[in-house]
């Protein structure tokens, strides 16, 4: 059990990195409560696995330093640091039972044998795999395989935290729904940290309590699932969480309005004047009104894609692309329709960053 | 998955089956042939039946004494080479480099002796093991050891294990090399976070993943060590007396040294149906230990499932991988 | 093309791969194969192909029996889930391959490349090599070089599943303008269900070896023939319950009950297997003609743009897909509400009786 602190950590794969382009991973400071679920969510070389490296002690960063608690364990080795990881291919023991492989991490660290027994049993009712306990696990299916890498890292009882590395990547879909619930079962049983790295949206939301979006070798937002889908702190956010993601429109903003491709539209506030060489406005597809064609932004529909459990009107507002959910029933006049924005969802955004409205505190 | 079926293809096979049939069939059925005969030369050939083969397998006679004391020594010597190249193999490859330009440098290294012809090998410890020119020789000499291949028994068969050791070693070597890049880093770190010693990486992790190619290993170096001729024929001739005639050795002079070819032929069959049997137990006993015979018909547990599955739709892990 | 497979069995050993296959692919159409892992999908591919022959049944390609016929002599491109390129390539050689080795001369093969990279954006990278591009780019680039060959069938197994999320929806939302610009036949294998959505085009929903269902992809997802054609194309899974039908009421073994109304009138009296699709169970205060299931909520998660609310009710379990962010704590009771038109009625062999007939009309 433990809070795990990032001081100032960055990283570089470069043996003389010079400028933030050489960092894999740039300044970050970042405190992990004890017992949170954290999520690490980022397309691929965004410099998650890299971060998870260096919590697990895989990778010793170029600069900055690592507390478990108060305790600098920067420069201890993997084996030193009481922490537990799943990786993306099921790790197990072949040779061995499933017992074997519960008991193994407390084998090696010496513990008495009616210890591991009772240890391994508790853990294996946990997991659903007392049944199983006597057979070889080279034999068993993925998802239980992953839920013995699991397992071995539950065992110990001084364990502080525990890593997911893309953990669902093999499993069935069907089996994918099954697991992330143990997965959250169990977190809310044992009051263990745990950080799930993934690229995966859906399973970053719906496991973590707090998601860490990454973007280039930089944390781009911090927050709640709620908080990055209501205020996505950058455009990145907004784009990389929800599907479709945010439409992001380049404009010019004057107080409280604002202008996308010579159309003007309403801001719930007003915005002081901003020094950036890039000014967007951002809204989600789900606060944009179609309607047919009156009052309203005037656009063109490309296409209308049904997914079953809505539709999604494709559309272009001059040179700009959009998203809208297109409500049933929406009658169009040919491919002419109007938008109609909710002003309290717009977002306004100056070089990818999110602009606080003049007189908010920031 | 099988491929459609065009019987014309059997017809490609057709030249293999002439080759075989010219090269390996009919020379042994006349290694045969001449097994159940006895001559005296001038082309005369005379029914024995199994005479020879009863003969060979009696230790009461001077064949079959002859005969059984080159295949205990073959034997000794094959176990002496296995117990000695399978270790040093792994450690080996063990400690060989995983990365970086040294992997280059080691692997060619290692291929050097791999490429010698063996009378090559013979030729170049017969000259290395002498006393008055040889480094070796001369060497163990000045330490004060009696060592003289061509007299001491103890010195003929060090040598004769020692060039073996040097020659085929990284074979064994290479081959668990293999076998140990194909281990994903991901286990190496499972087992640092399991606290896993160096020994248990070793016994949980790397043993088991080289275990096929360790049989090949096996199977390879005991058919090579069990058939050896050319080096120990150029090194020793087979002495001092007949310390070092393996069977190979004692085959060739019955057969040409004595032109005994009835004898020499049931001794060809034998030996060669030894080889066939060793081969096979090591095979069977290598592939099922370890194997699962693991309880079927408990699909709650987690077993894998026994669908109808096409092997290319399942194995997601390889597909990936890959 | 048109490609027909009639009665179609692939049998290994013991094992039933696939059974009684028949399927008709017209010209210039897009077909998806829906299953979970191991329905037979790639099985199914693979013989379509002419790299398996079945066991038994005929393939019939343009009206001529080609079920011996091995892929060489058929014209087939394929794109598998893996990124297959020649990593020593270029982008562009990579594309031109098919037509260098069938020949053409060079001039054709220019233009050919230049059009397919036009179509897959790839024109900014034909002079690197497939290893430095993206995930998603290596991916286009193996799609580029199966549609350069102007093949009659292509056939694409789950060429989405290895990308990550984003450049999957991308990717996702090209395709259909790909495949329309070209006449071949395309069979594309997914195991997701919104991917067959926004495909189009028909679709053959597959459990088991067996294909439950082929028509166009509106039509299964809406009036699934049986209710594992409806599980395997629900994600969320398919909500079910019992109900028993008697008169103009309809009892659900939740023990709330419903009236007769509209979609099942007409179903004859009996026990039924109800199902209903995550998106279609409401948890605002319900409107007009709805089913109210009185709920308890387990658990609630927020997938990006949509709430999955995990619901306890009278020993059932649903799932409820809600647009937007909907926090709801464990242990909050709703009432969850569903329009009777959205619910599917399937009798005891599993065969659907009534349901969403509104929308169907």
């Amino acid at each position: 059990m433990a809070r795990i602190t990032l001081d100032k950590l960055a990283h570089s794969y470069k043996p003389n990195p010079s400028g933030p382009g050489d960092y894999a991973l740039k300044e970050i400071d970042h405190v992990w409560r004890q017992g949170g679920a954290y999520a690490l969510l980022g397309p691929s070389g965004c410099g998650k696995t890299t971060l998870l490296n260096i919590i697990s002690g895989l990778v010793t960063p170029t600069r900055g330093r690592i507390l478990f608690d108060d305790d600098d364990v920067t420069g201890r080795p993997t084996e030193a640091r009481n922490i537990a990881q799943v990786f993306q291919f099921p790790v197990v023991y072949d040779t061995m039972t499933v017992r074997e492989n519960l008991a193994f991490p407390l084998k090696n660290r010496g513990v008495a044998r009616d210890v591991i027994r009772r240890r391994v049993d508790e853990i294996a009712g946990l997991l659903d795999l007392t049944r199983s306990l006597d057979r070889k696990a080279s034999n068993l299916t993925a998802d239980a395989k992953q839920k013995i890498s699991l397992g071995r890292g539950l065992v110990r009882p001084d364990v502080a935290a525990i890593l997911f590395d893309e953990p669902l990547t093999v499993i069935d879909p069907h089996l994918k729904w099954q697991l992330r619930s143990t997965l959250k079962e169990l977190h809310r049983r044992l009051d263990i940290t745990m950080i799930y790295v993934t690229h995966d949206q859906t399973e970053a939301l719906t496991f973590a309590d707090t998601v860490v979006v990454m973007h280039d070798g930089a944390v781009v937002q911090a927050g709640t699932p709620d908080q990055l889908f209501d205020r996505p702190a950058h455009t990145f956010v907004g784009h990389f969480i929800g599907s479709p993601g945010m439409n992001v429109l380049p404009c010019r903003v004057d107080g409280a309005l604002a202008t996308v491709e010579g159309h003007p539209v309403t801001l719930a506030h007003a915005y002081p004047a901003l020094d950036a060489a890039r000014v967007e406005l951002g809204i989600r597809p789900e606060f944009i009104r179609l309607a047919p064609r009156g009052a309203g932004l005037p656009v063109r529909v490309r296409r209308i894609d049904d997914i079953g459990r809505a539709r999604i009107a494709r559309v272009e507002l001059g040179a700009c692309a959009l998203s809208a959910m297109a409500p049933d029933g929406v009658a169009l006049d040919g491919d002419e329709a109007s938008l109609s924005l909710d002003p309290s969802r717009i977002h306004v955004y100056a070089d990818g960053r999110l602009v606080a409205p003049a007189g908010a505190i920031a | 998955m099988t491929k459609p079926l065009d019987n014309r293809a059997w017809l490609l096979v057709v030249p293999v089956f002439a080759i075989v049939a010219f090269s390996a069939v009919l020379p042994l059925m006349t290694v045969v042939n001449y097994s159940v005969q006895d001559t005296f030369g001038n082309n005369q050939f005379f029914w024995n039946g199994v005479g020879w083969f009863k003969e060979l397998l009696d230790p009461a006679t001077d064949l079959g004494g002859r005969f059984f004391a080159a295949l205990w020594r073959t034997l000794l010597f094959s176990a002496i080479i296995l117990a000695i190249q399978v270790p040093l193999g792994i450690v080996v490859a063990l400690s060989m480099p995983r990365e970086g330009w040294t992997v280059a440098l080691c692997l060619v290294l290692m291929a050097l002796p791999l490429l010698i012809p063996w009378n090559v090998v013979g030729t170049i410890w017969q000259v290395f093991g002498r006393g008055d020119i040889g480094l070796m020789g001369w060497g163990l000499n000045r330490l004060g050891f009696d060592y003289n291949y061509n007299g001491g028994v103890i010195a003929a068969w060090f040598t004769i294990v020692l060039m073996d050791v040097w020659h085929w070693t990284s074979l064994v070597a290479l081959l668990c090399y293999a076998g140990l890049k194909s281990i994903p880093d991901a286990y190496y770190q499972a087992a640092r976070i399991d606290g896993a010693s160096r020994w248990a990486v070793f016994t949980t992790i790397q043993l088991p993943k080289m275990r096929r190619v360790l049989l090949i290993a096996v199977l390879l170096r005991f058919m090579d060590s069990f058939m050896i001729y050319t080096e120990p024929f150029v090194l020793t001739g087979g002495g001092p007396g007949n310390a070092t005639t393996f069977l190979s050795i004692d085959l060739v002079k019955i057969a040409l040294g004595q032109f005994d070819l009835g004898k020499a032929a049931a001794l060809s069959i034998v030996y060669n149906l030894i080889i066939l049997a060793v081969c096979w137990v090591f095979y069977t006993v290598m592939t099922h230990a370890g194997a699962d015979r693991g309880v079927r018909g408990d699909p709650a547990a987690g077993e894998a499932p026994d669908h109808a599955v096409p092997p290319a739709t399942t194995i997601p892990l390889d597909r990936r991988a890959a | 093309m048109s490609l027909v497979l009639e009665q179609v069995s692939k049998i290994v050993g013991a094992e039933t791969h696939l059974r009684d296959v028949s399927l008709t692919l017209e010209r210039g159409s897009l077909n998806v194969l829906l299953g979970a892992t191991l329905a037979g999908k790639t099985t199914l591919m693979r013989l379509m192909a002419g790299l398996d022959v079945p066991s038994s049944g005929r393939v019939i390609a343009d009206g001529r029996d080609v079920t011996g016929l091995p892929v060489r002599r058929r014209n087939v491109a394929m794109v598998y889930q893996q990124f297959i390129n020649y990593p020593s390539l270029s982008v562009y050689e990579n594309i031109a391959s098919p037509l260098r080795v069938a020949g053409l001369p060079r001039a054709e093969i220019e233009s050919r490349v230049r059009e397919a990279a036009a179509l897959l954006r790839l024109e900014p990278y034909l002079d690197r090599k497939p290893l430095q591009l993206s995930g998603g780019q290596q991916q286009r680039t193996a799609i580029a070089r199966a549609l350069v060959k102007r093949a009659n069938l292509v056939l694409l197994d789950e060429p989405l599943a290895n990308l990550d999320y984003k450049l999957r929806e991308e990717l996702r939302e090209e395709l259909p303008r790909i495949f329309a610009a070209s006449g071949a036949v395309f069979v594309y294998a997914t195991t997701e269900p919104s991917e067959a959505l926004l495909l189009g085009g028909n679709t053959a929903t597959l459990h088991q070896g067996r294909v439950t269902q082929f028509g166009p992809t509106p039509e299964v997802y809406r009036r699934p023939r049986d209710v594992v054609t409806a599980q395997v194309f629900s994600d969320p899974p398919l909500n079910t319950l019992r109900a028993v039908k008697q008169g103009g009421a309809l009892a659900l073994g939740t023990g709330g009950e419903a009236r007769a109304l509209g979609a099942f009138a007409g179903v004859p009296d009996g026990s039924y297997l109800v199902g209903f699709r995550a998106h279609h169970l409401e948890l605002d205060p319900p409107s007009g003609e709805a089913i109210v299931l009185p709920s308890t909520v387990t658990v609630s998660e927020i997938t990006g743009s949509e709430s999955y609310v995990h619901l306890a009710c009278g020993g059932h379990a649903f799932v409820a897909l809600v647009p937007g962010v909907r926090r709801l704590e464990p242990g909050t009771t709703v009432d969850a509400s569903i329009d009777p038109r959205r619910l599917f009625l399937f009798d005891e062999s599993g065969a659907l009786a009534s349901g969403d007939l509104a929308q169907a009309a």
